[in-house]
């Protein structure tokens, strides 16, 4: 390993990506695109669900039902039907996800059996929005029902302070259950996938398609000073990448950083072994840069969206999606920026994926520099 | 490489050397020796080989069989201890485009760990020879082939390597900038610079210390380019002029005293085992035939010819009709 050759590599490739505009838009500019869309676009969190309602009987009682529901921010009331057709057709035009139907017996039936029916019509194209809408509506529901417990206990004579049993919930590390809060982290390893995987892929493909593999070959050079040399300046440009989607995520978005910088950069520096290492190593097996770079996204980017954990929860997935879910890096990654930004971890906590990273980076390398022989053909 | 071969000064020693690609030979069981300073021309149609002997000698392709040193150096056992006494100019330009001059210079100056005063002397010495003095920042993207050749081989000598192996270095510049290479590659091999070039220019190949004719991967004929025209061509060759080649050719294949002719730009190149005894019934047999000429006059052979011989030589099967 001569430290000399690698330096001349590095900056022959830092050179070319600094005059190829095409490798710079993904260098500079894909991360900003990338952290913007993600850090608006995807929310998970569902407020002001468009709701309509149907009144059947127009009461006092079935009014301050629906008060409550047009006073809570998971709901906004957008119509307000007189039948049900026009219930059928605000859901068929997706004007709202859920209609509140009170049946025209409402106050009278509460007065004399003491339960009635509330209609909930949820449209559930959008499963998980539809399912949350639900729970939300059976919240409100659930607590007008228990005033109207306490109320009637009082009348009865036997007041009751209280309803028996109350949750008192803590939600920790993410106090405000801001879906943004761990979105945006996991940005940075989506980011880090695209830029390090992509730009690594075609740095030796380059080099065969234009002809100038085959003089750098004749030279002295040794697979591993030219592996180092050509990884060199994508480095960088990913710690670049990752420092400036941190800010933007600490600074912009706002999501709170209890880590240390330290914690991050270690095992930031580490991710980023792998993925350049994987595209890279594409690079050094698929000889054309189109080939190379379609690869490396299919092997970096959609793993990382579906499998890292960073959208689908992986504890909900069926076992066999689970196991591969190991072999993807972005995995433990995922884990450990979440962790190191919303709980604040160290080294301590985070051994195991951190150990299980460092496998995967050491083993990555060492494919990638066995990969590359010094031969045509 | 024996003693012997080193006092002889020879760098490069090819033994048998062959190369298959599945079932198709691209180089069939070449031997030869190039020694130290000599400017050794490989010579042959495209697709004779040349470049996948090149490419073994240079260690880029392992051969199939036989066995290639280089500066003394077993090139399959020792590929980078090869590399570092080799410069080699590829088929294909192989420069970086998208980098200057002085970066190409210095990368290549980088990679064979040329430091200090010695890199700034030698990127000098390159940027003179190549004649791009004030184009030191320029994009090589926007230089024009003579200069992009000339650089090449700059980077290619950068680290004053003693064997200097040059892939057809001059197809597709123009005449005046291959004249100018010529002198280049002169100046080496007088600083004792073995060369071993590729071409298939025959004109080139004249300016050549010793010609190796390649043809479908042998070596058919080894030795400088005057020792090769008195043995390969027996007898004495003469030009004839006619406004209809074709049918000259033709009826000359039948005639008499005839050891060859062949068609050779718009006139024939023709082959007599003696000289002016057969001349006369040479015309009178076009004559009887009706068949007209503008002149019959003797010329000394070219390589070309020298070629043409050896190849209807080595395989009677394909020249015979």
């Amino acid at each position: 390993m001569r430290a000399r050759r690698v330096r001349a590599i590095a900056w022959k490739e830092f050179l070319q990506v600094w005059r190829d505009p095409r490798s710079l838009m993904i260098a500079l500019l894909m991360p900003f695109i990338q952290i913007m869309l993600l850090g608006y676009g995807v929310s998970v969190d569902i407020k002001h669900i468009p709701t309509c309602t149907f009144d059947r009987e127009d009461s006092q009682r079935s009014e301050a039902l629906l008060k409550r529901f047009q006073a809570s921010e998971y709901f906004r009331i957008v119509e307000v039907e007189s039948n049900y057709a026009g219930v059928t057709e605000a859901l068929d035009y997706g004007r709202c996800k859920l209609a509140i139907v009170l049946p025209a017996t409402f106050s009278q039936r509460l007065t004399d059996v003491g339960r009635s029916e509330v209609q909930a019509i949820l449209d559930a194209t959008d499963d998980n929005t539809a399912n949350v809408a639900l729970g939300y509506a059976q919240s409100v529901v659930a607590g007008f029902s228990a005033d109207v417990e306490l109320r009637q206990s009082a009348r009865r004579g036997s007041p009751l302070q209280n309803t028996p049993l109350a949750l008192e919930p803590r939600v920790w590390f993410n106090e405000d259950l801001n879906s943004r809060n761990f979105i945006v982290p996991g940005i940075v390893a989506m980011v880090l996938a695209l830029v390090g995987a992509q730009l690594t892929s075609l740095t030796i493909a380059r080099e065969w398609e234009r002809g100038t593999m085959e003089v750098l070959i004749s030279t002295p050079v040794t697979p591993s000073e030219l592996m180092i040399g050509k990884v060199l300046p994508y480095f960088a440009i990913g710690l670049l990448d990752a420092a400036f989607c941190i800010s933007l995520a600490v600074f912009w978005f706002e999501v709170p950083f209890r880590g240390t910088l330290a914690t991050l950069l270690f095992t930031t520096s580490l991710y980023l072994v792998v993925v350049l290492g994987i595209g890279y190593l594409i690079s050094v097996l698929i000889r054309s840069q189109i080939g190379a770079s379609a690869i490396a996204l299919l092997a970096t980017l959609l793993p990382t969206m579906l499998l890292s954990g960073y959208t689908f929860p992986i504890d909900q997935m069926p076992w066999p999606v689970q196991a591969i879910t190991y072999l993807v890096p972005s995995r433990y990654y995922v884990t450990i920026v979440k962790a190191v930004f919303l709980k604040g971890a160290g080294l301590a906590q985070l051994a195991v994926p951190i150990s299980l990273l460092a496998v995967y980076a050491a083993v990555i390398a060492f494919l990638a520099a066995r990969a590359f022989h010094k031969r045509l053909s | 490489m024996s003693e012997t071969q080193q006092d002889r000064g020879v760098t490069i020693a090819a033994d048998r050397l062959v190369k298959r690609f599945g079932a198709f030979t691209a180089v069939d069981d070449v031997s030869f020796e190039a020694r130290r300073g000599e400017i050794m021309g490989f010579l042959g149609p495209n697709g004779a080989g040349k470049s996948t002997l090149i490419r073994i000698l240079c260690g880029l392709l392992r051969p199939s069989g036989g066995r290639a040193e280089v500066a003394g150096l077993d090139v399959a056992r020792n590929p980078e201890r090869v590399r570092e006494k080799i410069g080699y100019m590829s088929q294909k330009f192989s420069l970086y485009a998208d980098l200057s001059v002085m970066e190409n210079l210095r990368f290549f100056g980088g990679v064979y760990r040329v430091t200090g005063a010695r890199l700034a002397e030698r990127i000098k010495f390159a940027i003179e020879m190549a004649g791009l003095g004030g184009r030191e920042d320029a994009l090589v993207a926007t230089l024009s082939g003579g200069w992009k050749q000339r650089l090449a081989l700059g980077c290619a000598v950068l680290h004053q390597p003693a064997i200097l192996f040059l892939d057809e270095p001059t197809s597709g510049v123009e005449p005046t900038s291959r004249r100018r290479f010529w002198d280049l590659i002169y100046a080496l091999s007088a600083d004792g610079v073995t060369v071993l070039i590729t071409t298939h220019y025959m004109d080139e190949a004249e300016y050549c210390n010793r010609i190796a004719l390649i043809n479908q991967g042998r070596l058919i004929a080894l030795g400088s380019p005057g020792e090769l025209k008195r043995s390969a061509i027996k007898g004495n060759l003469f030009l004839v002029d006619c406004d209809d080649p074709g049918a000259l050719l033709a009826a000359l294949q039948t005639a008499p005293d005839v050891s060859d002719v062949a068609p050779f730009g718009p006139s024939l190149h023709l082959l007599l085992d003696r000289a002016e005894a057969d001349i006369p019934r040479i015309e009178q047999f076009l004559a009887a035939r009706g068949l007209g000429w503008t002149a019959i006059e003797p010329i000394s052979p070219t390589l070309e010819d020298v070629f043409v011989q050896l190849v209807k030589r080595t395989s009677p099967v394909e020249a015979e009709p």
